[in-house]
């Protein structure tokens, strides 16, 4: 990857216009309750609260993100008994991720599922998967109603099929932002389609627009095993969910915005996993675009999917 | 007397009203839906405490029963007003009387609507994400953020116009028309909005062929023209049985002969659908063949519901279409009931489901709803059945029952 790992940057610069009316309101409306509670406010009572009035990551002024990245870290590290670190490391400037996948590689192992599952901290029970794994017919190519992602053999790959992993395809058009009644899901400068964990509100509209099932929901309560939960979180990507929101592939900002690969690349046994900035002519991801016959999924949708799908054999 | 005054003896005169003075089959349709309500209650907080993995919707099928019957019961919201525009925009006398009772129904339904949504969200606690000045309302491109505009203004709309038509009718003074008349004229192209824009939340959707087709928001208008005066005219008819309520029966017929016409139409756009889909016969097809059939050579556990609703709407297609049948008091109301239930699985069953079914990556799951879908679902009506109930009860005492009522307060 061609993208130079950067020292830490400071917090991005968010939108201050408007904010302070906002919160006055939020208060106001919100004072009542709180006056309620503090008679006999538990420090729970309090982060319940503070959860409840949190603001829109958009919102918050620099100080603001400092406070709550603070009351999130202290929240998760007791919750999971560890130090848990939250950042918003910013996207790099002139920076534009783009994703490549060779299906003629793939064995359909799923280790880039689990991987992920690892590193992103999904819920164990029930599962959540950011990555969706399909096996169809190698006779009858690219075809989504004969695909199976339920698959269960003793090895992989199995005669006669092929794999093809489908996750957020980071749309620079995505139909999921554009549904979103309340804002809580937008495309950050670097291409990373993102959601704020603390503002959506569980409608699942997004999930309906999305053409390529990547979004996922969080219907009970999501759960981590204290030793397996990954202390390294970004407040817009893997930090630990709550019940009732929708969540994603991030393309693992915490690694990517420092250099570093997707874990699906990383765990990939047999390199079909491509990850890099399209803006760099000399990065590999344009290579492979220039030069394979790349082709992107429902592409009739024009939502300009940034993963490329190809044949590299 | 003072205006609070008025006010606070208007709300105690019409609780009065509201409660006593029923018969005994009142009294008992209050306690079922009072039951309905506390059992709901109950099955809602069981969702609460553990979230909505306690309905059957999955990834897969992440909209289903609840935003089904949000969806039907915008409709009856809709046309429950629709039937307006014949009695303001042609002076037609006999519907005029029973506008009114179309704009309760309204109230009530989109009531409804807003409790179907909110048991449906993930986290109801952020409903305020939604409220302009304190939320992030994404305008103007988000149609569910239009839906919450225009839903919420139709309720307060109708809202206004239906209890300052009751206000005035309980001090026995006339209503201003020219504050009624602007407000129930606006209602009418809210009314069409609410089922548009609704109709746009799915419609929008490119990734989701079922649902993006251009006639979607028409069916969605035409539908509602058969539902909602459906329940109308059923209403009216028990009315008349048990209280003062007057109604002409040149306004049933009236009102069964524009029905005719919607359920002409309807039948005809859902035909335009079929003959587009499996003509083409391309991949958007399945959806069509999970609606009726099944797919991979399993059966669908949604196609009889789709087949009952079919025959349902041409049955009483054939009812309304019949002079002699339609004017009959009998074959009309078994129309209406089987109108009513055809919309019914139409919109909360045969629209979202096969929508999602296959998934957008092909992979099929049978969604039906949890019994704690079925539960929320029911208090939800027992809330909606209530509190019309108990406007109409009001309305019917005043407007017709008049006498001592206004001298009591």
């Amino acid at each position: 990857m061609s993208a130079e790992p950067t020292a830490p940057l400071p917090v991005p610069q968010p939108q201050t216009e408007g904010y302070s009316r906002r919160e006055a309101l939020v208060m106001g409306l919100f004072a009542l309750a709180a006056a309620a509670t503090t008679a006999g406010c538990s420090a729970a009572d309090k982060l319940a609260l503070d959860d409840f009035v949190a603001k829109h990551f958009r919102d918050l002024t620099p100080d603001e993100l400092k406070d709550r990245l603070a009351q999130l870290e202290k929240k998760y590290s007791e919750q999971y008994g560890k130090s848990v670190k939250v950042s918003a490391t910013p996207p790099i400037p002139g920076v534009l991720f783009g994703y490549a996948l060779d299906l003629s590689r793939c064995i359909g192992c799923r280790r880039c599922v689990y991987g992920c599952v690892d590193e992103n901290n999904q819920s164990r029970d029930p599962q959540t998967h950011w990555i969706t794994v399909l096996e169809m017919d190698k006779e009858g190519g690219v075809n989504l109603q004969n695909a199976d992602a339920f698959y269960d053999h003793e090895t992989v790959p199995a005669p006669g099929k092929f794999y093809m992993p489908v996750a957020c395809q980071h749309c620079e058009n995505p139909p999921c932002v554009k549904v979103c009644p309340v804002e809580a899901t937008w495309k950050e400068p670097d291409g990373i389609v993102v959601i704020d964990y603390d503002w959506c509100i569980g409608c699942r509209s997004c999930i309906s627009a999305c053409p390529y099932g990547a979004r996922h929901f969080n219907w009970g309560t999501p759960s981590i095993p204290k030793e397996e939960l990954n202390p390294v979180t970004e407040y817009l990507g893997n930090r630990p969910r709550q019940r009732g929101v929708v969540e994603k592939c991030s393309w693992c900002l915490q690694l990517t915005r420092n250099g570093l690969y997707p874990k699906c690349v990383e765990v990939c046994p047999v390199g079909a996993r491509k990850f890099g900035n399209l803006l760099d002519p000399e990065s590999e991801i344009r290579y492979i675009i220039e030069n394979k016959r790349v082709f992107i999924l429902k592409e009739e949708l024009n939502t300009q999917p940034k993963f490329f799908y190809y044949y590299g054999l | 007397m003072s205006f609070i005054r008025k006010i606070s003896n208007f709300v105690t005169g019409t609780g009065r009203m509201a409660l006593l003075g029923g018969n005994r089959w009142y009294y008992v349709w209050l306690a079922v839906l009072v039951a309905c309500i506390v059992q709901a209650g109950f099955a809602y907080a069981h969702q609460y405490q553990y979230g909505l993995i306690s309905t059957n919707m999955r990834d897969s099928v992440s909209w289903g029963f609840y935003i089904g019957n949000f969806t039907f019961l915008v409709g009856v919201a809709a046309a429950a007003v629709l039937l307006v525009i014949p009695a303001y925009v042609y002076d037609w006398k006999p519907i005029k009387e029973v506008a009114l009772f179309g704009e309760l129904l309204a109230v009530a339904a989109i009531i409804m609507c807003l409790l179907f949504v909110m048991a449906d969200m993930g986290r109801p606690d952020r409903f305020w994400h939604l409220i302009p000045g304190i939320g992030h309302m994404h305008l103007p491109s988000s149609i569910m953020a239009w839906d919450s505009v225009v839903l919420n203004i139709y309720l307060i709309i109708n809202l206004s116009v239906a209890s300052y038509l009751v206000y005035c009718g309980y001090y026995g003074i006339h209503y201003n028309r020219k504050i009624v008349v602007p407000l129930v004229i606006l209602s009418i192209p809210m009314a069409v909005s609410i089922h548009t824009v609704t109709a746009f939340l799915y419609n929008g959707m490119a990734g989701r062929p079922y649902w993006n087709s251009a006639i979607l928001a028409p069916r969605f208008i035409a539908s509602a023209f058969c539902s909602g005066p459906a329940l109308l005219l059923i209403l009216f008819q028990i009315l008349r049985k048990v209280s003062a309520f007057e109604i002409k029966d040149e306004a049933i017929h009236k009102v069964a002969e524009l029905m005719a016409y919607a359920m002409a139409f309807n039948l005809f756009l859902f035909g335009a659908e079929v003959f587009k889909e499996y003509y083409s016969d391309t991949h958007h097809l399945v959806h069509y063949e999970y609606l009726f059939s099944g797919l991979h050579g399993k059966a669908s556990p949604i196609a009889p519901y789709a087949w009952i609703s079919l025959a349902f709407a041409v049955i009483s297609f054939f009812l309304f279409l019949i002079p002699k049948t339609r004017r009959m008091p009998l074959t009309m109301n078994i129309g209406c009931v089987l109108i009513y239930f055809s919309v019914y699985i139409e919109k909360g069953i045969a629209l979202i489901i096969p929508g999602f079914t296959p998934d957008q990556l092909g992979q099929v799951y049978a969604y039906v709803p949890s019994s704690t879908e079925l539960r929320v679902a029911a208090g939800v009506f027992g809330v909606g059945f209530l509190l019309f109930t108990l406007m109409v009860k009001v309305s019917v005492a005043i407007l017709f029952e008049r006498g001592d009522q206004a001298a009591h307060a």
